[in-house]
């Protein structure tokens, strides 16, 4: 999980020379205004998801209109309406399969925390199984809500430490203690 | 993974010989995440080259708990679970789900009350049809119809907002009657409203009712004979469509409906086209009701005075000792309906929605069913679309207008 929060990180990091600012900052504002979602709708909210689509609040007027129904070209997961714990794992698939930098957006309360289904079925919060950059309250939120929820969301990225290159650490290499008979478990 | 399997004959020592066609059919798995459905449901589809061999609709992405939710909270708690079952149409949910409570406990609602769900109830039924039609329209590739629908959903939307003081999640019912009083200077706007969502109607008709594409993609398919339609439990305009006169507001009248003049229109196919038209018909004929309420409501109370079953009003929780009694009984223990069980059904937007209560006397459900109308047109998918291409499923599937929320309860 660590991984994933490194390319998402709001803090700057601290050795930044002035021409990585400069090139942080314009991808960032690069980035920001053209987010192509992917939208996993499930319940209710996906009425208000429409309204938002619509004529009258039209998100496209903050750089967000195109849905991609392919997470591997979406960067801006909208996981919206509820999701239960049939779907979680279709969820989590789903947000492995989107190529970095990549952000979630919870909207409504069920994918925030579970909402008023706190029962057998319902996963409390998406964040469970993956990290959330903002969430959105409301059952469902009002479309204004939502757009609210983006123009944070764009602050946020704004604020990233953007790379030309994002290079991710070496996957640890999986050590197995000498002498040690993995079968038995007992050290020899 | 998908799974390829062998046409019985078509391998093995002996045909290895004959020069036949390698015939496999495909295992195709749609969704649960597919941006041409709307609505959470897997199909595992078995193909043999374009044509659909075998169907099967996997459901219980959104399964919410719904029923057990139900038996933990008191009667009145039940109703924002009641919004979401259809959360296109919420208003018609909840008072459904009222009628069957007020059936248990022999309550009779006022006639104004009796006028406001009727007209509250068609108002969200032109939203349903309008976000099917439009819903439909879009994953034919149509966009322009969509923003039309979404467009007139917003204004009436606005008005139920005003109304209720919420967009889509309404909880505006009440054991009794209704939670409040038309606002002031109401009525104008809607019939405002209702004529401005005739004008989209009226565009989204002339974008679509016509048009080839739109023609040749539900003309004909996902067809439905009138038995077949009787016998897999069909109800609302999906039977309609298969010419069967069947609608619980004209076959078992219930609140105002014995009082409204409007036509039930028919199909004559049962194919998707008519599924389409008939949905742009009702929306016509809903909106001619609402106008008829508006002519016939009279003044007069909006909820039933009986204590056991409405919260007092504050003057008297505030003034009198028998109305902070009646207050703190209902609040702490929740209404008490009397023992027994009921089915009762009314007509939603997608069908027949029915519930089955039992009460065993205390402040809260015992069992609460609820009969979703999608569920029967969900089992009646692969007759529909078996033998046919693979493209006609989308318009089939979205004439159904399965809501996940009310077919997992």
């Amino acid at each position: 999980m660590a991984e994933n929060f490194q390319a998402i990180t709001t803090r700057r990091e601290e050795a930044q020379g002035f021409i990585e600012r400069m090139v942080s900052r314009g991808l960032g504002w690069a980035r920001k205004y053209s987010l192509f979602q992917y939208p996993f709708v499930t319940a209710c909210c996906g009425m208000e998801y429409m309204s938002m689509a619509g004529a009258r609040y039209d998100i496209a007027r903050f750089g967000a209109e195109f849905p991609r129904f392919s997470p591997r070209q979406a960067d801006l997961l909208m996981v919206v309406g509820t999701v239960n714990l049939k779907q979680a794992p279709i969820l989590k698939r789903v947000y492995e399969q989107m190529a970095e930098p990549k952000w979630v957006i919870a909207f409504g309360v069920c994918a925030s925390s579970g909402g008023f289904y706190d029962n057998y079925a319902v996963l409390q919060g998406i964040d469970k199984i993956i990290p959330v950059d903002v969430y959105i309250p409301g059952c469902p939120p009002r479309p204004e809500q939502v757009l609210d929820g983006l123009i944070l969301l764009q602050e946020k990225i704004q604020a990233q430490s953007h790379k030309l290159i994002d290079r991710h650490p070496p996957e640890p290499e999986l050590v197995r203690p000498a002498g040690r008979d993995l079968v038995s478990g007992v050290n020899k | 993974m998908p799974v390829q399997r062998d046409f019985e004959g078509a391998s093995g020592a002996d045909s290895a010989l004959e020069a036949r066609l390698p015939t496999k059919t495909m295992s195709l798995n749609m969704g649960p995440s597919h941006p041409a459905s709307h609505g959470t449901v897997r199909f595992n589809i078995e193909l043999d080259g374009e044509n659909i061999v075998k169907l099967d609709p996997e459901i219980g992405f959104l399964h919410r708990g719904f029923e057990k939710s139900c038996e933990n909270v008191s009667w009145t708690q039940c109703l924002p679970y009641t919004d979401r079952l259809n959360y296109v149409s919420a208003m018609c949910n909840n008072f459904g789900f009222l009628s069957a409570v007020e059936k248990l406990a022999g309550i009779e609602i006022p006639e104004r009350a009796k006028f406001i769900r009727t007209l509250a109830a068609e108002l969200h039924r032109v939203c349903d049809h309008l976000t099917c039609c439009g819903a439909m329209a879009l994953e034919l590739g149509g966009f322009a119809p969509f923003l039309y629908a979404i467009e007139a959903r917003e204004l009436l939307w606005d008005r139920v907002a005003e109304l209720t003081g919420a967009r889509l999640t309404t909880s505006y019912g009440r054991i009794g009657g209704v939670d409040r009083d038309l606002p002031e200077g109401w009525e104008k706007k809607v019939r405002d409203t209702l004529e401005k969502v005739q004008e989209f109607r009226a565009e989204m008709d002339a974008l679509l009712t016509h048009n080839r594409i739109f023609l040749d993609r539900t003309r004909g398919t996902g067809v439905m004979s009138a038995e077949d339609a009787v016998d897999y439990g069909f109800t609302g305009p999906m039977l309609r469509a298969s010419g069967v006169d069947y609608d619980i507001r004209k076959a078992h009248p219930y609140w105002v409906y014995d009082q409204l003049d409007f036509k039930v229109p028919l199909g004559t196919t049962g194919d998707n086209y008519d599924r389409y038209y008939i949905r742009m018909m009702e929306m016509a004929e809903s909106i001619s009701m609402i106008e008829q309420c508006f002519d016939k409501m009279k003044p007069g109370p909006h909820i039933i005075d009986d204590w056991r079953y409405v919260l007092p009003p504050k003057p008297q929780v505030y003034s009198t000792i028998e109305g902070v009694i009646g207050h703190f009984k209902i609040v702490m223990e929740g209404i008490k309906i009397p023992k027994g069980e009921c089915y009762a059904y009314t007509e939603t937007p997608n069908g027949e929605l029915g519930w089955y209560l039992v009460s065993d006397g205390s402040g809260r459900p015992y069992k609460v069913h609820c009969r979703a109308p999608g569920i029967q047109l969900v089992g009646g998918l692969e007759h529909m679309v078996k033998g046919s291409l693979l493209p006609d499923l989308i318009p089939t599937f979205d004439a159904i207008n399965m809501i996940g929320g009310e077919v997992e309860q």
